[in-house]
């Protein structure tokens, strides 16, 4: 850095060595790397008040056994007593259950649609700028939006999501309620994900797909292998690390899903949707058993901690690729 | 010396952070699935401390040489 202060040498000169110093120290400024850290200080103390600090709190509670309608009774240090509570408890493993449906059939379907529709996108076809941008404009609204959006389609007497279906079917469109029968409730929650979703999908195989380089196809018609098997032997194993991507990105954003299906069905009718996010928040903001569900917020964190090491894992090789 | 350069081998050998990394993925990967499977409760509650130590092993193994 820059000498920011220059004091004559004969002042300098006349002090003690000590003193001397010091004061060659102050006038000279601040090093690069003080300036560096005094930039960097503020993200971090931000870092340490909104993330680090809640998740060390979070961890201390997780073994006590603290309700917040009762915050009167002194803490009290329950060790692992939560955590065992949790992993004993059939109605937790019941919503991990009706979570991890919910990941597999919506991203299962969310792959095949994006992946379908990057290979029409692909096609370069008269007006595919537009049509991208259509079909891309579910993603870029906001999950409270969406669930009170589908909250309106849905409704069996105003909504048009069911005179649709009655036009297809000829059932009578207030005979059936997409979110209020156990049957149809799940699938709705996955419907609705997928018309979110499908589209972010689409574009991480459309990257996929442009990687591809022409020659390979040119070369694959020089030897007349029918489209079917150019699909199967260039398309499909070139952009499978994209696809793979795609998968674990949406599994673990599934996996934490919480505000298009509080908004849609709050978990019901009964617990038929309750994902475990919503059970979560039941046992913090409901019955306020703060312990329990901090424990249980933990084992989540830990889940969704280890398939993101995966995640970056697969996003390294597509990037060496 | 030629000991020192076959025990630094034979120690890196055994820290290829490949094959432990594979390890530690299989780890979490088992772990989710016996979190969310429906079949047994015992393997549900061991899930929680196989995704941890798959996890931790991933952090420690992941510092590990190429």
């Amino acid at each position: 850095m820059t000498t920011i202060l220059q004091p004559d040498d004969a002042t300098i000169a006349g002090m003690s060595e000590p003193a001397r110093s010091r004061a060659t120290r102050r006038v000279r400024g601040l090093s690069d790397r003080a300036i560096a850290w005094l930039f960097v200080a503020p993200t971090i103390a931000l870092l340490l008040a909104i993330n680090i600090f809640p998740l060390v709190w979070m961890i201390r509670l997780s073994f006590t056994s603290l309700n917040l309608s009762m915050s009167y009774l002194p803490l009290r240090f329950v060790g692992l007593d939560n955590f065992r509570d949790i992993l004993t408890d059939e109605d937790v493993w019941f919503r991990l259950q009706t979570t991890a449906q919910f990941v597999i059939w919506s991203v299962a379907l969310q792959v095949v649609i994006g992946y379908g529709l990057a290979l029409l996108i692909n096609r370069q076809f008269r007006g595919h700028s537009f049509w991208t941008t259509i079909i891309l404009l579910p993603m870029m609204l906001s999950p409270a939006v969406v669930g009170n959006f589908w909250t309106l389609l849905l409704q069996p007497q105003i909504g048009p999501f069911n005179y649709v279906i009655s036009l297809f079917t000829g059932v009578p469109p207030s005979s059936f309620s997409m979110t209020g029968q156990v049957a149809l409730a799940p699938w709705t929650i996955v419907i609705v994900d997928t018309w979110m979703w499908a589209p972010y999908v689409m574009l991480i195989c459309l990257a996929g797909l442009r990687s591809i380089p022409d020659y390979i196809y040119e070369a694959a018609e020089v030897d007349r292998a029918s489209p079917w098997r150019q699909f199967w032997s260039i398309t499909l194993p070139m952009t499978v690390p994209f696809l793979m991507l795609a998968v674990l990105f949406r599994a673990i954003e599934n996996f934490k899903m919480f505000d298009m299906v509080n908004l849609l069905t709050s978990g019901g009718p009964g617990s038929t949707t309750e994902l475990v996010s919503i059970t979560l928040k039941r046992a913090a903001f409901e019955k306020w058993r703060t312990g329990y569900s901090s424990a249980l917020a933990i084992i989540l964190f830990v889940t969704v901690f280890g398939a993101a090491n995966i995640y970056v894992k697969a996003l390294n090789k597509v990037k060496q690729r | 010396m030629s000991g020192a350069v076959v025990t630094k081998g034979g120690v890196s050998r055994w820290f290829r952070r490949g094959p432990w990394e594979a390890g530690a993925m299989t780890l979490i990967g088992g772990g989710i699935v016996m979190l969310v499977q429906p079949w047994s409760i015992d393997l549900y509650s061991y899930s929680f401390v196989t995704i941890l130590a798959g996890t931790v092993g991933y952090v420690i193994v992941s510092h590990f040489p190429e």
